[in-house]
């Protein structure tokens, strides 16, 4: 019966070409960790998507409870902790998740960049895995200010005062990204929708750009 | 939408293994496999299995952290507290960095764009500035030292920031707010009182708003910082004092302060009041219970 209804559906939108073309692609045998140990270095871009997705699926469960306004953001988030089943763990997955997402782009950044892998052809990939990075910074920098703690609030502050130190720019970045002359009710809503909404979907669509050209160029070849 | 055939029969195209390779009579070569020797292996699901695999121990290790390691929070944001600003400890780094002597002050110029936007804008633009064709990194001596020179200079950075971090809070003697509010959280749960850190929005009421120690209070400039309402400005605020302190222990701040709050006996002399006054003033505070 599915084949029947794939069938039907592939007949009118020929869908094979796509998923055969993402299955079947070679995956040579020098970045196989099963052939060769030391090839588990090309693990780390997949480990990154892999956490990645943990994160946006954590994050929108977050979202279920989680309040941004400076009354209930903190008291949202320690309910979240205390009192609801498995809050401490989704809160912690995300959480641990933010520092581990850092450690394998960072490690999987630098694969890329002792193995020379954003030679020609590449360097677009490279460039648009960097703006990747980017965007995780902003979205661990916007990420720490939403459980509207001290450590929090404080550290956003030297954050922004750091941007308000950039010249010409610097008092309008802040002021954009504050949403005042103070930090507080407007700074947490900003920060809570750049974290939310902007900044994944930059990331997603830097993120499709990047596997699309790693399909389209292939691997790099071995040293 | 099926692919017209060559012959025009309307046939749809049947792929083999690759996408761009067309089902045919007799071999086919496909494109990409050739282009590396050795033992490929299709994506899926051969390979993505295997990589699974992977994925799964660090699943695990996620598990476990999170199990052992509760997320942290501290006590909620208050503008008024004490409390040394870290930021999160990839940005250690930067923010030590931006402590040096020449990328702080008259020099925050350099330090905010010049350093760390040439060694960030040389990162993104890597490709364009190491064009050689060799691609090992011991053949590529600038490029690979660079790299190892500023990852060195991140390791010092952030092992700096986080010792004078440390240092700090040993010498000013403060605990982090999160070990602070489970300890709080602890005691409480002991007691069987609530646990929670949040700020209560609740209103408590004032009791015996018409008792004469309310003029007292007010002649006895407590108002200052504790508000008319009681509700706090300068000072925490009073209403419900009663729950978590007795006659003696008011009276006991008053005399002798309390954290921030200098002694007020004096004070409170100074204004007028007599030591029979503020015995009244300390047992009215006494009776400022949330229920009754």
């Amino acid at each position: 019966m599915f084949k029947n209804i794939y069938n039907w559906i592939d007949e009118r939108l020929d869908i094979t070409p796509i998923w055969r073309d993402v299955a079947d692609h070679e995956v040579p045998e020098h970045v196989n960790p099963a052939h060769h140990f030391s090839a588990f270095v090309y693990c780390f871009g997949g480990l990154t998507f892999f956490i990645t997705v943990i994160q946006i699926l954590s994050g929108m469960f977050l979202t279920m409870y989680y309040v941004p306004d400076i009354i209930n953001a903190y008291a949202s988030v320690e309910y979240l902790q205390t009192k609801v089943a498995f809050g401490q763990i989704v809160r912690g997955m995300h959480h641990w998740g933010a520092s581990l997402v850092i450690v394998m782009m960072f490690l999987h950044t630098m694969r890329v960049f002792f193995t020379g892998s954003y030679k020609a052809p590449r360097e677009m990939n490279w460039v648009v895995g960097m703006l990747i990075f980017f965007v995780m910074l902003g979205l661990g920098l916007t990420g720490y200010l939403l459980p509207w703690d001290n450590k929090a609030y404080f550290a956003t502050k030297v954050t922004l005062e750091i941007a308000n130190s950039v010249p010409v720019m610097g008092p309008v970045l802040k002021e954009l990204m504050q949403g005042g002359t103070i930090v507080g009710a407007e700074t947490l809503t900003r920060f809570f929708a750049l974290h939310v909404f902007f900044l994944p979907a930059v990331m997603l669509i830097l993120l499709v750009g990047h596997f699309i050209m790693i399909r389209r160029q292939g691997i790099s070849g071995p040293l | 939408m099926a692919h017209k055939g060559k012959d025009g029969s309307g046939e749809k195209v049947v792929y083999v293994g690759d996408s761009r390779v067309r089902k045919g009579s007799g071999f086919i070569t496909p494109p990409d496999y050739t282009a590396y020797p050795g033992k490929s292996e299709a994506f899926i699901p051969n390979f993505l299995l295997k990589e699974w695999m992977v994925g799964v121990v660090v699943l695990v290790g996620i598990l476990v952290l999170t199990i052992s390691e509760p997320a942290p929070l501290g006590f909620p944001a208050d503008a008024r507290a004490t409390v040394i600003p870290i930021p999160d400890w990839y940005f250690l780094f930067l923010y030590q960095y931006l402590k040096l002597p020449y990328a702080s002050g008259d020099y925050i110029v350099l330090g905010t764009l010049g350093v760390t936007g040439v060694a960030f804008g040389a990162l993104l633009l890597a490709p364009f500035l190491d064009t050689g064709r060799e691609r090992r990194f011991y053949k590529r001596p600038i490029a690979s030292s660079l790299m190892l020179l500023s990852l060195a200079a991140i390791v010092y950075l952030t092992n700096t920031a986080w010792t004078e971090y440390k240092h700090e809070m040993a010498e000013t003697g403060q605990i982090p707010e999160d070990v602070q509010r489970e300890e709080k959280a602890a005691e409480n749960r002991a007691k069987g009182l609530p646990t929670t850190s949040a700020v209560q929005t609740e209103d408590i009421a004032i009791v015996d708003k018409d008792d004469p120690a309310m003029a007292l209070f007010k002649q006895a400039t407590c108002v200052t910082c504790h508000a008319v309402d009681l509700k706090g400005g300068g000072g925490p605020s009073l209403r419900g004092v009663g729950d978590t302190h007795d006659q003696a222990a008011i009276l006991a701040i008053i005399k002798e302060g309390q954290g921030q709050m200098p002694p007020m006996y004096e004070t409170a002399l100074g204004a007028g009041l007599t030591d029979q006054d503020i015995d009244s003033l300390a047992a009215w505070l006494a009776k400022q219970k949330s229920e009754q």
